[in-house]
């Protein structure tokens, strides 16, 4: 046995008989029930390692054969299969809560399917189960084939794929229980958190270790995006979560920071998870696939180093125009306006880079819809980095803030951005994956491609238009200087809004399954690459030694 | 107290300010030195190479 296999084996024999002790004493039933998905998780990671060391063969994998890297594909395929399902799930609670909005007969008077739990369930399920799974998915595949040398570890990244996603089950089910600790974008409580930090800091070592590992001597961009994502990421997770749980046999935690203090560090985190997850990580994204599906070279390599230093110097401060009028200091307020602000010229150098890639590939566009997804999403990018910094000001900000035009404006850049270069991503990894030529169906792509189009625009335009008449009807006075109108008048404006919104959502949720249908078909059907026979006769032999 | 926040903050917003530009200025040359040009040319392909 390896000393992996080993660690790990008793590391999560140990966490499976503490998380039975928790369990049998825990305060409250829900808090028991995730104490025992941990007990049945780990006692199921403890006897597959064992199995697995018993079906290996006695040495690991080879770093190369025949002088060509042999990568470790296995744990992107899952991560990769894992971010369309998480995406399905996802985008469809989206709807579901876009519905609600408009009906709220449909929480259908049960504590579980209520607008406070749903949300976050929402939120979460897009960002970090899909999203989170694509950066993972992609990052491995990235960082092995930009480094050309196999990733780190034997254990270590089935462990960040599966751990990754036990995290997702663990905060998803919290939320339908109940159990939060109310901070945007990072309501898991205390125990999850830690799991996800022992999650986090494997998934840095082996990203980091592939690196170090490498036969290239330059450090493909895309590798430096992933890289300041993931480390961020670890920084703003530790800082936002440093809270103290009432006991080890209690969900409930308090957090060290007070008051107006905890809300500067919540959005100095809820920020930057925009800025460093939903940003950096998918920049790194657009800077392999786009290249790579337009055979083309990145326009200018100069400016995608520029673009990197600049975004990462600034966007780190731009958390406080989330806190515009509020206890917050007015200069902590004016400098993240500032810095937002300047987030302009980072923001559109990167658009322009990845949209100047396809000089010379332009008609491109017209033949491949997978490119297609990705152009439209770098504009998407484009788009919402415009109004991002334009929402920040603080003249703009106090009508915009608490608005639905922030929801329009979040989606813009979540679906449109996101989203579609995600797609994109998934589009181009599954072939490469399961080594088929191309997609089963590039026609159903371009359906993909236009119903979700069609789909943004419809929710994008009906938050704008909305948000906008909520915010003037907000501030609207009589002449006697009394308000105009009464909340639950603006409630009722909102409603022919809602429902636009939600037909949009479920556009968005029909592309989706479309591209799902088409992964799967991309699987199991689809015709293979044709290997070379020397190729195919040697690992015919290797699988027989 | 209030004088170690004026401390950090004037620290901040002074040397802070500089080591900043400073670094940022060292990056731009890095990356604008026409010495690097055909290094970065080659870099800018890297996704287009086969194993």
């Amino acid at each position: 046995m390896t000393f992996g296999e080993l660690g790990s084996t008793l590391a999560f024999a140990a966490l499976a008989f503490l998380s039975v002790i928790i369990a049998a004493k825990a305060h409250t039933p829900e808090y028991a029930f995730h104490a025992y998905l941990f007990a049945a998780a780990s006692a199921a990671a403890t006897f597959t390692i064992i199995n697995r060391y018993y079906d290996r063969p006695a040495a690991l994998p080879p770093l190369t054969i025949n002088g060509k890297p042999n990568y470790n594909m296995g744990p992107v395929k899952i991560a990769t299969i894992a971010s369309v399902v998480w995406g399905i799930a996802g985008f469809t609670i989206g709807l579901l809560i876009a519905l609600q909005l408009a009906f709220p007969a449909l929480n259908l008077d049960t504590a579980w399917l209520s607008f406070g739990r749903m949300r976050p369930l929402h939120t979460s399920a897009v960002i970090f189960a899909f999203g989170g799974n694509v950066l993972i998915a992609s990052s491995f595949y990235v960082v092995q084939r930009t480094c050309r040398a196999r990733m780190v570890g034997d254990i270590a990244p089935w462990f960040v794929v599966l751990g990754y996603n036990f995290f997702i089950v663990i905060a998803g089910t919290g939320y339908l229980l109940g159990i939060t600790q109310g901070k945007e974008y990072a309501e898991p409580e205390w125990y999850a958190d830690l799991w996800l930090t022992v999650v986090w800091v494997a998934y840095f070592l082996v990203f980091l270790g592939t690196v170090i590992r490498r036969k290239e001597p330059h450090i493909y961009v895309a590798n430096w995006f992933y890289l300041a994502f993931i480390l961020t990421i670890a920084v703003l997770h530790l800082g936002n979560n440093a809270s103290i749980p009432v006991s080890i046999f209690s969900p409930k935690s308090y957090i060290v920071w007070a008051g107006v203090q905890d809300a500067m560090v919540q959005w100095w985190y809820g920020h930057n998870a925009v800025g460093f997850f939903l940003t950096a990580g998918f920049l790194a994204i657009m800077y392999y696939f786009i290249p790579k599906r337009a055979e083309r070279p990145v326009y200018s390599y100069r400016l995608s180093i520029i673009h990197f230093w600049a975004l990462i110097f600034m966007y780190i401060w731009a958390g406080p125009h989330h806190l515009h009028y509020t206890a917050l200091p007015d200069w902590a307020q004016t400098l993240g306006m500032v810095f937002s602000v300047m987030l302009w010229m980072p923001s559109w150098g990167g658009m322009i880079n990845g949209l100047m890639t396809l000089s010379g590939a332009w008609d491109k566009l017209r033949t491949d819809p997978v490119l297609r997804l990705m152009v439209v999403s770098v504009a998407f990018y484009g788009m919402a980095t415009f109004e991002g910094p334009l929402m920040s000001v603080k003249a703009v900000n106090s009508l915009s803030h608490y608005t639905d035009w922030t929801i329009g404006h979040v989606h813009s850049g979540a679906l449109g951005w996101v989203g579609y270069v995600s797609f994109g991503a998934i589009y181009c990894l599954v072939p490469w994956l399961w080594n088929k030529k191309e997609l089963y169906s590039l026609k159903a792509v371009s359906w993909h491609f236009w119903i979700s189009t069609l789909g943004i625009v419809l929710y994008i335009t009906s938050m704008w238009v909305a948000g906008i008449l909520q915010g003037l009807m907000w501030r609207a006075y009589t002449s006697l200087g009394f308000l105009e109108y009464s909340f639950i008048e603006t409630v009722e404006a909102m409603h022919p809004f809602y429902i636009i919104r939600a037909l949009g959502g479920a556009l968005f949720v029909a592309g989706s399954l479309i591209m799902a249908w088409n992964v799967w078909k991309t699987i199991v059907s689809a015709e293979a690459v044709e290997e070379e026979p020397s190729v195919r006769l040697k690992s015919v032999l290797m699988a027989a030694e | 107290m209030p004088a170690a926040y004026k401390f950090f903050a004037e620290f901040a917003q002074t040397w802070g300010l500089l080591y900043f530009v400073a670094v940022f200025l060292a990056v731009l040359i890095y990356a604008l030195a026409p010495s690097r040009k055909d290094r970065f040319d080659a870099a800018s392909r890297m996704p287009l190479q086969e194993d």
